[in-house]
């Protein structure tokens, strides 16, 4: 008898301070049923993919709303690979503009969830992917 | 896997784990694989109420043990799960400085519904992690209750932290779980109130019923956010450690660390099988409508249940006094 | 709502009723304009029960209303209609007074807008030093009237660009200024004994303020001449924005290193901006945002009277900036509330004498966080909401935000139109014509006078826990600010919230083009220049420099006029952050889920 549960590391990279709303995902994913691990502010690259190792999540989700997504998101996702944990996927969210979103996810991020984005469009997205 | 753990692989590490907390059966392989080459890691307990800074002791201790060059795990456990079996679980953020560091592995747990689960899973991590080649394992624990126990029995020396002005919290930490303690933190020692916590501590000290060849837990002021005190606590694990391998406890303990682990590891077993017994079983299910209905005394529905494990004739022996029972 | 026109003078009850469904009935006054004792008759209330029953309860029941509550940010409840009897019996000069007088309720200045109007003040940077002064010669030519600056969040966390931290943070959300040479660049040509400048600085705000005191000197300006403020508030650092550096003793040492100093030094400058904004934008309430901005100021203002100041000497230099949200009514009440208990606090808590020591001054910015990324110049509506409520509440100057924010920097044009929109509500609404316009309005004075009340009973709660350091550092006002942002946001997401254009009223639409990008080659640039003046300047003197700050940091000394030393030297801003690092250590944040 198994008792799985889906594991999503939630992390803000760089020097963001704005965590409104990577806590409200953090929160609304708990309460749909996920185990959820936060690590807080100013996270590097290299420390946010060790603790997603760590962690062993499925998921690892970058909030970044200072405009330093696309070095940092791309970051996350190579040292993953590097790491042998390319079967952790990254999505992200933020102010995010459109024409970046074709580049990040060529960079190998799942999917990028831009302002107005509800809990319940993530939340099915992690469910059906 | 087995050879990746003892190797030291952080993913394979990882996985066991997740194997472990999902009571996924190859969890139980591997436990058969590893077991030879555990005992070598000191599993310390950090415990109390919430609001006592034991994060940031525990990143302290991180900080300090690996300036000694040994290689430290932890184990942060959540009990706080939602009716959704969600949980959000945050310790990993006062510790996220020794991410990066190979000789660190922090990992975050919740209860995913029941406690018997989780004290498996935390039993089973340990040994992982020992096997791993982990010098010192740190399982931090929220809260007072149940779990802390539990973890408590899995540990070989358990630190319980509390802050000036929790003294209600004092009160109610002296209904039973106290005891636990080996050692007394009083943390935030910077704060008001800090002599008052440590007589409160004292005072419950001199009602416990210790014999001469017991350890006196030491009572620690400690400021963990200021670095202050930690290599004092360090020390004092130092001498419980010897204290229990002085006085011959130390294989006490790991002994009843062995009886619970089994039991524990048997109940669960048990309690599950009850549970599917009780949801799924379509006679045992009309049998609990009968007893609602007072049609059927429950004692002999659950005689009539065990039976399929043949295990109903266990109320005539004890009922007999021959076979221990309790 | 049609607000009742003139109010009555009777004998009434004192305690203002149970706020709920009254009726509004024009009554005869003598004094208009005038809230006035007494208005509340049983006569009134009869005919308030009546309407309720006659005219309200046939409809109801007929046509129900569009909710079932109808609420405020704060969660309180707004009635159907506001009369004489929920603002009770007023003493009005104790309550209210006269502009630029004790209680301040009505404005800090006699004549206010009619004088002049607020300065209006566009927060902006980005990129390097050149391109930022670039824009602000721009906006002084389209008739800002005062600089705002934005820096990049490497130097707001005390790093310099070429620090591993830095990574593709350098000049993103605001200037990049690694020492004096690039603070020389950004003010080139701007004369600052003329213009007043702001500075959104926190953690190394000492450090900023040395480079502005250098580059005034520089241009001949002494430091009794400059005017304009530092942010300097590194609470609600720790509570909402997070770019902090030190812990809170060390940080809160710093901050009245500087009210020191500048008392004696600098005294035409705001020593601090006591920020409601970020409170407010990370999820509080309007009610919130007011009692933990008075909260952290009681903060500064007991830590310094700690260290010895007197309250007089430096209490009028602090000023406040609060957020201009989209509820009208319930921020120029909240506006209006803050003044008042700030004197009060002031006069009654801290004994304060002079007048300017009283008087709550604040900035205002309109609330980035309802700027919404879809059908974008939607935004210019909103904001013109709140302009109209930062001018109606009183503020001294008022940044306003461009559409496109939530996607980007601001483009010129954009930032062009938020300009506008200050400058229509200031020479064409009317609205800045009379002071304090909506007083006396039922409603906004209910409204100010719960939100006072509200307000209060966090500040009390405060206090018993020992004050707003310590409530921070058990993460209570994170968690209360969350737990709003939460059910605001479930709100939203359940549309029990209407916001046009996200979840209702939407539309299929282009992504929007032509937003302004910082390249990776201002890191670059920046990085090269750091290396240029560490080979350039008298290496010897910075050392010796940086090793008196670290000096001054572990003893009591002041440590402005020993950073001013070496950021003259150009010490870089991380060199010298990286000394105090060192001395104070790291916060590391307090986190509520």
């Amino acid at each position: 008898m198994s008792n799985k549960k889906t594991r999503i590391l939630i992390a803000k990279p760089g020097l963001d301070g704005h965590d409104r709303g990577a806590k409200f995902i953090a929160r609304a994913l708990r309460d749909a049923g996920f185990e959820v691990i936060y690590t807080g502010l100013r996270q590097t690259p290299e420390a946010i993919a060790s603790a997603a190792i760590q962690e062993d999540v499925q998921w690892v989700g970058l909030s970044c709303l200072s405009g330093a997504h696309n070095s940092l998101f791309p970051k996350v996702v190579e040292i993953l690979k590097q790491k042998q944990a390319e079967d952790i996927k990254v999505f992200g969210g933020g102010v995010i503009p459109s024409d970046d979103i074709p580049g990040l996810k060529e960079a190998g991020i799942k999917e990028i969830f831009t302002p107005g984005a509800t809990s319940k469009s993530v939340i099915d997205y992690i469910n059906s992917n | 896997m087995v050879q990746k753990i003892l190797a030291g692989d952080i993913r394979s590490i990882a996985r066991a784990i997740t194997l472990a907390e999902n009571e996924d059966y190859q969890a139980v392989e591997l436990m058969r694989s590893l077991y030879s080459h555990t005992g070598k890691a000191y599993l310390v307990g950090i415990t109390g109420p919430p609001g006592g800074g034991k994060s940031t002791l525990v990143d302290r201790m991180i900080a300090y043990y690996r300036k000694l060059d040994l290689k430290v795990a932890v184990i942060g456990i959540d009990p706080s799960s939602t009716f959704t079996g969600g949980a959000l679980l945050g310790d990993r953020v006062r510790m996220q400085a020794h991410a990066t560091d190979s000789g660190v592995f922090i990992r975050s747990m919740g209860s995913r519904g029941h406690l018997g689960g989780l004290a498996v899973a935390t039993a089973d991590s340990a040994k992982i992690l020992d096997a791993a080649g982990y010098d010192i394992i740190i399982f931090e624990t929220v809260g007072i209750g149940q779990s802390e126990i539990e973890v408590a029995s899995q540990v070989d020396t358990t630190v319980l932290v509390t802050v000036p002005g929790l003294g209600d919290d004092i009160q109610v930490l002296k209904a039973g779980t106290m005891e636990i303690a080996d050692i007394f933190v009083v943390n935030k020692a910077d704060r008001d109130g800090v002599e008052k916590s440590v007589m409160a501590i004292e005072q419950l000290l001199s009602t416990w019923d210790m014999t001469e060849d017991d350890f006196v837990p030491p009572i620690l002021k400690v400021t963990a956010k200021d670095n202050i005190g930690i290599g004092e606590l360090a020390q004092a694990i130092e001498q419980h450690k010897k204290y229990l391998h002085d006085s011959g406890k130390f294989e006490v303990r790991r002994r009843n660390r062995a009886v619970t682990e089994v039991h524990t590891l048997i109940l669960n077993q048990l309690d599950k099988w009850a549970h599917d017994k009780m949801t799924k079983d379509i006679t045992t299910r009309d049998n609990i409508e009968e007893v609602y209905l007072k049609f059927i005394d429950p004692h002999t529905v659950a005689r009539e249940a065990l039976r399929e494990l043949e295990l109903e004739t266990m109320w005539d022996k004890w009922g007999q006094g021959a076979d221990g029972g309790g | 709502m049609k607000p009742v026109k003139t109010a009555a003078k009777k004998k009434g009850q004192k305690k203002p009723a149970p706020a709920i469904k009254r009726a509004g009935k024009k009554i005869q006054a003598p004094q208009p304009s005038m809230v006035n004792k007494a208005l509340v008759t049983d006569d009134l209330k009869k005919q308030i029960a009546e309407w309720q029953s006659n005219s309200v309860g046939p409809l109801l029941a007929k046509y129900p209303e569009r909710k079932e509550k109808f609420l405020l940010t704060s969660g309180a409840e707004i009635n159907r209609l506001y009369t004489p009897e929920d603002v009770g019996e007023v003493d009005y000069p104790k309550e209210l007074g006269f502009p630029g007088q004790y209680p301040y309720t009505r404005g800090v200045q006699p004549t206010m807008y009619r004088g002049k109007f607020w300065t209006m003040r566009q927060y902006a940077g980005f990129g390097d030093a050149a391109e930022s002064n670039k824009r602000y010669k721009y906006l002084l030519a389209q008739g800002q009237t005062g600089l705002s600056i934005a820096f990049d969040l490497p130097t707001q966390i005390g790093y310099d660009s070429d620090h591993p931290m830095s990574t593709g943070e350098v000049g993103k959300v605001g200037v990049a200024i690694d020492s004096l040479a690039d603070m020389e660049i950004l003010f080139d040509g701007i004369p600052l004994d003329k213009v007043s400048t702001s500075m959104t600085i926190n953690a190394p705000a000492s450090v900023l303020l040395a480079m502005y005191i250098a580059v005034a000197e520089k241009q001949g300006v002494s430091s009794s001449q400059i005017h304009g403020t530092i942010q300097n508030d590194i609470l609600k650092e720790y509570i909402a924005r997070g770019t902090y550096i030190f812990p809170p003793k060390p940080s809160m040492r710093l901050i009245t290193d500087i009210f020191e100093y500048c008392a004696k030094e600098v005294p035409k400058w705001n020593t601090i901006s006591i920020s409601g904004y970020h409170i407010r934008e990370a999820g509080a309430s309007a009610t919130q945002e007011v009692a933990f901005t008075l909260a952290d100021g009681i903060a500064y203002v007991q830590a310094a009277l700690d260290t010895g100041l007197n309250v007089d000497d430096f209490a009028s230099r602090l000023s406040f900036f609060f957020n201009a949200n989209n509820n009208l009514f319930e921020e120029v009440a909240k506006f209006r509330a803050a003044r008042r208990m700030w004197a009060r606090i002031m006069k009654e808590r801290f004994n304060a004498q002079k007048p300017s020591s009283l008087m709550l001054r604040f900035h205002s910015q309109t609330a980035g966080s309802t700027m919404t990324a879809q059908q974008p110049d939607n935004n210019i509506v909103r904001v013109t909401i709140q302009t109209l409520a930062a001018v109606m509440g009183g503020a001294q100057s008022l940044h306003t935000n461009s559409k496109d924010e939530a996607l980007a920097l601001p483009t010129e044009d954009s930032v062009r139109v938020a300009l506008r929109t200050q400058q229509i509500v200031a020479y064409e609404s009317g609205v800045a014509d009379t002071i304090d316009p909506l007083a006396g309005s039922y409603y906004i004075e209910a409204k100010t006078n719960e939100i006072e009340k509200t307000a209060m009973e966090y500040i009390n709660k405060i206090d018993k826990m020992g004050g707003m350091v310590r409530a921070v550092e058990k993460g209570y006002i994170q968690s209360e600010i969350q737990e709003s942002a939460y059910r605001y946001q479930l709100d939203v997401e359940s549309k029990e919230r209407v916001v046009v254009g996200v979840n209702k009223f939407t539309i299929q639409e282009e992504p929007m083009k032509n937003l302004l990008k910082v390249s990776q080659a201002v890191a670059e640039a920046q990085i090269k220049k750091i290396n240029e003046i560490k080979a350039k300047r008298d290496n010897i003197a910075v050392q010796s420099s940086l090793e008196k700050i670290r000096q001054a940091a572990q003893g009591k000394d002041n440590l402005m006029p020993i950073i001013l030393t070496a950021v003259k030297q150009y010490a870089t801003l991380g060199e010298i952050c990286q000394v105090l690092r060192e001395e104070f250590g790291e916060y590391r944040e307090s986190v509520v889920l």
